[in-house]
């Protein structure tokens, strides 16, 4: 049953306006649908036979996202091409799905992460997360420049050609405009595009596709058309690669309403939200980060992990200060945190947002609570930044928590310089982090 | 065909030579780590860029790519202010903060690298526009690739300039792959400049890797310009003989275009048809190399001996101070 409004719970199946045995197109209507709002008719987003009618027509009281149908796929088994699964359009519909990562509160891997075979890295969690979801849904399909034949950019693409073809892994010229554009279209009607950018500096060449396509359709088109995309790629700070190449978009798309925006640190988290965003029936900006890529974490080789969009996650348990960060500053507020430990006695926590919209205000309030002191770590401009956003919140819902005010540790207001003793400067460091949570300790 | 006399071809082949050995010793110091990031190499289409920018004034302008290093050298940029750049030093065009993909020199009709494919082209008919709204006689020619061809950048670009007759030269460095993949991954066609029929304006795909070629069909693409007749399209097919950055190992090259004997060199190809009109002696032609040798060793140089950017530097520049 699909959900026609993101609020819609259950609806009346009218009628169905095909029968068992039916040879269905997508495209072609099979169903009237009515909800207390409106009578609205489906469309097959797949080609199949439709092989049996679990729900007959006139019944009502039906679940959103129960089995109406079986569809059969000509290549695929029946149980496993359910037509409900072919028109997310609640946001609400993929928390069903998600199943909580195991190792959550497993903070003693972050710390130290050995390069041993149980390791993988963040290049090889993202393939993967890519991978099984499209052994799962046909839908999903890639495209970007050199994600094919060459093998992705920063090679995250690695072995996708040769199991799924140029049909689902698509090379494109270079045409950030067009091809997101086309991504949006292709969403639109039903497929389940990435689209993957060689890195976000380039993605302005699509941000109106990207905010005025993407991020309003659903709104604007009273709730029927969604559009279930992700944009990915690397973002933030490279190496030596100056200011057109090294730049840190997060709170540009975190201020756009419909997008969602995820960026994590660690391998297990990028390839658990990766599948989560893949799932998610609204355009995601998922943000890596090219000096992560090859960075390994321990992950468990559990394929139905599912980490949902919008939690944080404490990475280091303490008392005196919260350091809050995202994406790589998580591995400077790690190694300020240790630091502070061993020299100073205070015991920091450090929060990883992973998600930045939609942020999880509670995890962050809480923390406050118990440590009354923030320094929020953030490795792009301060102006309007995300770690602002985190101040702002603070200062709305946890003043009276706050022992002292909240420190930004940003990247400086300034394009990004070429030099390597301007970039670092440039950047935010450990000794930054650790002044300021001296600073916000009094010490 | 345009003649060449001596002095000219002197100043050709010295900026051939330029370019070439400025670009095999940034290839030479990237590999020994002394250079960072990304560095974008033209080796092998040294003849597009010589011989483009020596059919413009020194008024006249040019825009850039991330493969730029060739066109800044050819349109008179320092090269020891370029070198001290690619090193990040105080003393480089962007006193260290902007690196291979971002060199200007204003003074030299550079109006800037771009390291986004295509935005040369939007930016130079902005200059044009300039010139013609001042009344000015300038040109401005846009280097880009086939690759950029394909973005909607260049349409929009190409569209404009059509439309208002802008004074400009859209340059097109044909070199077989953009980015990582080969022409046909990106361009439907085997000309781009089969193109400029639908803006209106003249198009033409000449050989990039014949000096001669590329210096006379700008030439007159630059009197059409000048003399208020709008744009041209000029596609020079050459041949990129390095990777898309350095370090790129090329797996998408056949491996004949891998082997250096297979190259069509572009400078001896210049030098075979000057001793063959006989314009400058043999002699001569050796004695340039050497001159330019030297001149790029004193860049390295003067590179290595620079200061690094003084810390004050990075938060300069960020907002014009006078209005």
């Amino acid at each position: 049953m699909p959900a026609l409004s993101p609020t819609m719970e259950e609806g009346t199946l009218s009628k169905w306006l095909v029968s068992e045995g039916d040879n269905i197109k997508a495209g072609d209507i099979i169903a009237e649908i009515e909800t207390d709002k409106a009578t609205m008719e489906i469309e097959a987003v797949d080609e199949g036979i439709l092989s049996k009618i679990l729900v007959p027509g006139g019944s009502q009281n039906v679940s959103v996202n129960s089995v109406i149908a079986h569809l059969t796929n000509n290549i695929e088994d029946s149980n496993n091409q359910t037509q409900e699964k072919k028109n997310n359009i609640s946001p609400e519909d993929n928390n069903v799905t998600y199943k909580p990562s195991q190792n959550e509160n497993d903070f003693a891997n972050y710390s130290e992460p050995q390069k041993t075979e149980n390791f993988i890295s963040v290049r090889e969690a993202l393939r993967d997360a890519i991978a099984e979801e499209m052994r799962k849904d046909d839908r999903v399909f890639l495209m970007g420049e050199e994600v094919a034949e060459y093998q992705g950019a920063y090679k995250v693409s690695q072995g996708l050609l040769d199991e799924f073809g140029s049909k689902r892994v698509i090379d494109t010229p270079i045409t950030e405009h067009g091809f997101a554009g086309i991504g949006v279209g292709a969403a639109f009607r039903g497929l389940k595009p990435i689209v993957e950018f060689m890195t976000f500096n380039f993605a302005m060449q699509a941000i109106d596709h990207i905010v005025n396509s993407a991020a309003k359709t659903l709104y604007m088109s009273g709730g029927s058309v969604s559009v279930p995309i992700v944009f990915r790629g690397p973002n933030g700070a490279a190496s030596r690669v100056a200011a057109q190449h090294s730049q840190n978009y997060a709170s540009w798309y975190s201020q756009i309403p419909g997008l969602k925006v995820v960026a994590p640190y660690s391998a297990s988290d990028a390839k658990g939200l990766l599948k989560s965003s893949i799932l998610d029936p609204n355009p995601i900006v998922f943000l890596e980060n090219e000096l992560l890529y090859g960075e390994k974490f321990s992950i468990q080789e559990d394929k139905e992990t599912y980490i949902p969009i919008g939690k944080a996650k404490k990475i280091v348990e303490g008392n005196d200060v919260t350091i809050i960060a995202y994406s790589i500053s998580v591995k400077f507020a790690i190694e300020a945190a240790d630091y502070l430990l061993q020299n100073h006695g205070v015991n920091c926590e450090v929060i990883d947002l992973r998600t930045l919209s939609p942020l999880d205000e509670e995890t962050v309030l809480d923390s406050l609570k118990k440590t009354n002191r923030v320094v929020v770590v953030e490795e792009g401009w301060s102006i309007c930044g995300i770690a602002s956003e985190i101040s702002a919140l603070i200062m709305e819902r946890g003043f009276d928590d706050l022992d002292a005010p909240v420190i930004r540790v940003t990247g400086k207001n300034v394009p990004m310089p070429y030099a390597a003793n301007l970039e670092k400067l440039a950047l935010p460091c450990v000794d930054e982090i650790v002044k300021a949570v001296k600073a916000v300790s009094y010490i | 065909m345009t003649k060449i006399d001596s002095t000219l071809a002197k100043t050709l082949l010295e900026k051939l030579w330029e370019v070439r050995l400025f670009e095999e010793n940034t290839s030479r110091l990237y590999k020994e780590g002394v250079l960072p990031g990304f560095v974008h190499l033209s080796l092998g289409q040294e003849a597009c860029a010589v011989g483009a920018c020596q059919a413009l004034q020194e008024s006249d302008f040019i825009t850039s790519t991330h493969r730029g290093h060739g066109h800044c050298i050819a349109k008179g940029a320092d090269l020891n202010r370029m070198m001290s750049e690619l090193y990040g030093k105080e003393t480089g065009y962007s006193k260290g903060r902007g690196g291979s993909m971002h060199i200007a020199d204003v003074n030299a009709g550079i109006l800037g690298a771009n390291g986004i494919v295509g935005q040369s082209t939007t930016l130079a008919i902005g200059a044009a526009l300039s010139f013609q709204t001042k009344k000015l006689d300038n040109v401005v020619l846009a280097f880009f690739g086939e690759g950029a061809s394909g973005s909607g950048a260049v349409h929009e670009a190409m569209n404009i300039a059509g439309i208002w007759k802008l004074p400009v030269i859209f340059f097109c460095e044909s070199n077989k792959y953009a980015e990582l993949s080969p022409f046909d991954v990106h361009v439907p066609i085997k000309n781009i400049s089969d193109r400029s029929k639908g803006y209106g304006f003249k198009g033409i795909t000449i050989d990039g890797n014949n000096l001669v070629d590329v210096y006379s069909n700008v030439l007159e693409a630059v009197k059409l310009a000048r003399n208020g007749n709008g744009p041209t399209l000029i596609e020079a097919k050459t041949n990129r003989w390095h990777g898309h950055y350095e370090g790129d190992p090329q797996k998408y090259k056949p491996s004949s275009e891998l082997d250096e004997k297979n190259w069509d060199d572009p400078i001896i190809k210049f030098q075979d048809f000057i001793k063959k009109e006989k314009i400058i002696s043999e002699t001569e032609i050796d004695k340039i190399k050497e001159i330019v040798d030297k001149k790029i060793i004193e860049a390295i140089k003067f590179a290595e001996q620079s200061k690094n950017p003084s810390a004050e530097i990075l938060l300069e520049d960020v907002y014009a101070s006078d209005f």
